[in-house]
């Protein structure tokens, strides 16, 4: 029954004519490049404490990621994720609110950049070590189902550094074995911080391993807007239709550091020169001038509408009052068990 | 009529299943007509179809599984085969299940069973107790019960619990420890128990050794002494109070634990005694734990490793004589 993975020869190409969803994905996209240069900004003017992790190159993945999903469905992004959060329907304030340790965030200064999320509302709130959200969404789907919930799916995403982990291996196993609906989405953006793919795993194709999990796998070029849309939206498709567990690769390169403070010096010329690493937003931009989908003006307009957006959501959270140390510290919610360790 | 500490929490487990829906047992050979490497579970699958679910040798996902379905409003109990392997799920147990209330506000209700602690024969991979590596981090509540009675009870209350709990089960008393029946109601987690009133010394301690503790007691009220046993039965939250308050009576403290002796619970109650009830001890307080070496396989070996009546007994009549 299950398809074999397919080679990256046959790799989905784009269509002709772009995806029904394309300009809507394309905004949410825009938002998240305007929203990460906003926090690029304030991380270089000393504004933003910690790190700051950003998706440039990986937002057509990462929108596909958000953009399918329902009311009932489960989300697990991961470190590049900002489009596909959005997406999915993070506020954006709440991204503000925990680079800047706002206390009305909801993780309210006390975890911050990229890891936070919305339990409750589908979003996990990812922890660092990679692989791990694999088998913390089949837990949720395993949940929905034993609860006779109809018609959910659950998307994980990863880069191919976290998929050379246990805790993914042994996620994904579990997932086919379990036969939940999920969507694994890894983007081998070919460096795990500064590794590149030669030293991170010897297969051929990533996506090969389908195969051996029991997942249905495809390839997909990352930096295609639509290809994203179409493939990642029809593995959606299949899930929610009782298919197996599907895994997609999607190819790009990270147009960044691996976090603001890596200047990524170690990614050579000759990989910056691969079809891989074209910017998938300036090639949205590009085609959406070539094939005239929108004019000039709309377009400027929504790019101010982003920027109003971005300088909207930061403005709130600075006016934000900060963690208050004397606040209650309980790491459990049953406060009659609180341990009194000094 | 009887029944062990094992069946207890067999008994346990079938009627959390049976009252609330939202539990589940998850874990390796715990389904089918297997019912778990102890038989914990034995016959649970069959009575209760669907709910009692084989998975592959995958701690890691077994317990990232049960955190997702906890946070989607499930009450999951994962049966770790041996409380050894759940190193291999620490991540998740530490810093996933341990940090996510704190982080999100959103509590994990997950109950993780570890069949802990030595048995003769079971050598450096089947014998270990982890309860002092789970207390240490912040986030989870870690239950060691020591009676058939809180064997139930306990299970029963940490599936309750909104939280994370390790319950920690001690293979030792699986089918030496009995009872007449099962009681309808225990003391609260959080709260230690007095095992045996004394007034020489005092003997903290929590799960298989409760019972070595009192073979002393017994042992040396032969020669006059009275000695007080207190059961911690949650090693966290640890409770203070009621080792203070023994303390305060006997003026000497003698501390055992079964796990490794660098840090852990029995140097935590130390360290709490000594800040919080320093001028209550008439002489300096002591403790007796496993050696610090892998536990080894031959009975010879492992006698002398793990801490037992005798060794107990040797150490508390030095600190009676101090």
């Amino acid at each position: 029954m299950l398809q074999t993975a397919q080679r990256s020869s046959e790799t989905i190409k784009t269509k002709a004519v772009p995806h029904e969803r394309f300009l809507e994905a394309f905004r949410w996209m825009l938002l998240a490049r305007t929203f990460e240069e906003k926090l690029v900004s304030l991380y270089r003017g000393g504004l933003i404490t910690g790190g700051v992790y950003i998706g440039k190159g990986q937002e057509a993945v990462s929108v596909a990621c958000g953009l399918f999903l329902q009311k009932g469905d489960i989300f697990a992004p991961l470190i590049r994720d900002q489009a596909g959060r959005s997406a999915f329907g993070e506020p954006l304030v709440d991204v503000a609110r925990t680079y800047l340790g706002s206390r009305q965030g909801p993780m309210r200064g006390r975890d911050g950049n990229i890891h936070r999320g919305l339990p409750r509302q589908g979003q996990l709130a990812m922890i660092s070590h990679l692989g791990a959200m694999v088998s913390v969404t089949v837990g949720a789907l395993m949940a929905k189902r034993f609860k006779g919930e109809k018609n959910f799916i659950g998307l994980s995403c990863i880069g191919e550094g976290g998929m050379q982990t246990g805790s993914f291996h042994e996620g994904m196993n579990l997932a086919a074995v379990e036969q939940v609906p999920l969507v694994i989405v890894a983007t081998n953006n070919h460096y795990a911080y500064s590794t590149p793919n030669e030293r991170e795993f010897a297969c051929a194709e990533l996506v090969d391993r389908a195969k051996g999990y029991g997942f249905e796998g495809y390839n997909l070029d990352g930096t295609d807007l639509s290809a994203c849309l179409d493939v990642i939206g029809s593995a959606v498709k299949r899930a929610r239709a009782g298919r197996p567990p599907q895994l997609l690769v999607a190819s790009t390169l990270r147009l960044s550091g691996h976090g603001e403070h890596d200047d990524a010096s170690y990614v050579t010329d000759e990989i910056k020169r691969e079809p891989f690493a074209q910017d998938c937003l300036k090639r949205a931009d590009k085609l959406i001038v070539d094939l005239n989908l929108v004019d000039a003006k709309r377009l400027q307009g929504w790019r101010d509408d982003a920027a109003a957006q971005v300088d909207q959501a930061i403005t709130t959270a600075q006016k934000e009052a900060a963690p208050d140390a004397n606040e209650d510290w309980c790491a459990i919610s049953t406060r009659a068990l609180v341990d009194q360790a000094q | 009529m009887s029944i062990t500490y094992l069946e207890a929490i067999r008994e346990a487990q079938a009627k959390l299943l049976r009252d609330d829906e939202r539990v589940f047992i998850y874990g390796q050979d715990v389904g089918g007509t297997f019912g778990g490497a102890f038989k914990a579970t034995k016959g649970l699958a069959r009575e209760f179809p669907g709910r009692v679910l084989n998975t592959p040798i995958s701690e890691d996902a077994i317990v990232g599984t049960a955190i997702g379905a906890a946070l989607h409003g499930m009450r999951p109990i994962v049966e770790m085969q041996f409380a050894d392997f759940s190193s291999l799920a620490l991540n998740q147990i530490l810093n996933n299940a341990g940090t996510h209330y704190w982080r999100t506000n959103v509590p994990v209700p997950i109950t993780i069973r570890l069949p802990s602690g030595g048995t003769k024969g079971s050598g450096p991979f089947h014998s270990q107790s982890m309860e002092s590596i789970y207390a240490h981090y912040p986030g989870l509540i870690v239950m060691t019960p020591a009676t058939v009675e809180d064997a139930y009870t306990m299970l029963i209350e940490a599936v309750a619990i909104d939280d994370p709990v390790v319950y920690c089960e001690h293979k030792y008393l699986y089918y030496h420890l009995k009872a007449d029946k099962l009681p309808t109601e225990g003391l609260p987690a959080g709260k230690a128990r007095i095992a045996r009133e004394g007034r020489d010394l005092t003997i903290v301690t929590y799960s298989a050794m409760v019972q070595e503790a009192l073979a002393v007691a017994e042992e040396l009220a032969s020669d006059g002494f009275e000695i007080e046993v207190v059961d911690l039965r949650t090693v966290k939250p640890l409770d203070t109070d009621t080792v203070l308050a023994s303390v305060a009576r006997t003026g000497r403290l003698l501390c055992v634990g079964e796990s490794f002796p660098w840090g852990g619970a029995t140097a935590e109650v130390i360290a709490r005694v000594t800040s919080e009830g320093f001028h209550l001890l008439d002489a300096p307080p002591q403790r007796v734990n496993a050696k610090d070496t892998p536990i080894p396989y031959h009975p010879n070996l492992w006698s002398v490793h793990r801490p037992n009546a005798k060794s107990i007994a040797a150490k508390a009549r030095n600190l009676l004589r101090e």
